[in-house]
């Protein structure tokens, strides 16, 4: 092997190496949610608001709020464009969200309840708002 | 003659009504019965006004049937986005 094909070879797999590294993390936070993210809502110092938004149950530290308000952020811009194409408000679709989000939550979890108070989901179905499907 | 007449056709006609007078009051008050029992049954139709103002909330109904209209999408979103829901 030359030293220009190996160059060459060492090119192409350093190439493939950055391409699959810069697949794989876009595959995996496709696929599943930020591990701290996950952690704040399985401990309920996170939970699932009634307009489709993610809470503080407790005052968050730094890095939680960085996590938690890029999350709301992705959210709102999810809602925006979702909205937009069923000709509805953000605030009308993030509230329908909101809503099948706090059916959603599993025991253990947080969600706020219609009167504004922070819940534990228990097994039963979650107090949520008159207006939910 | 004229006057004989007149007096002939007048006292009838007024001896008549007085007899008629009575019964006349009978009927008309016999005609009344429905009305005054439906008065007197009364309840049939009764308007009561109620305890607490009427307020018809028009924000909660258009948005009621706006979140029912977006349910199933929404749903579909966050199946596609387990990542932040």
């Amino acid at each position: 092997m030359t030293s220009t094909a190996f160059r060459k070879n060492l090119g192409s797999v350093a190439a493939m190496a950055l391409m699959l590294g810069a697949v794989l993390p876009g595959v995996a936070q496709a696929q599943a949610r930020d591990p701290a993210y996950s952690a704040a809502r399985a401990a309920g110092t996170v939970g699932e608001k009634m307009d489709g938004y993610l809470g503080y149950v407790v005052p968050p530290s730094p890095a939680l709020r960085a996590v938690v308000e890029d999350v709301n952020i992705k959210r709102k811009a999810v809602y925006a464009t979702k909205a937009q194409a069923n000709r509805a408000t953000v605030e009308e679709y993030a509230l329908t969200s909101g809503c099948l989000l706090i059916a959603q939550t599993r025991p253990g979890e947080k969600y706020q309840a219609p009167d504004g108070s922070w819940q534990t989901r228990g097994d039963g179905p979650p107090m949520r708002d008159s207006r939910c499907p | 003659m004229k006057p004989e007449q007149l007096t002939r056709s007048a006292v009838p006609a007024t001896v008549l009504r007085m007899r008629d007078s009575k019964s006349r009051l009978w009927r008309r008050c016999l005609l009344a019965l429905p009305l005054v029992a439906s008065f007197g049954v009364g309840g049939c139709i009764s308007v009561k006004a109620p305890d607490k103002p009427i307020v018809i909330e028009l924000n909660i109904n258009i948005k009621q049937e706006v979140v029912y209209r977006l349910a199933a999408d929404a749903g579909n979103t966050i199946g596609d986005n387990p990542d932040i829901f």
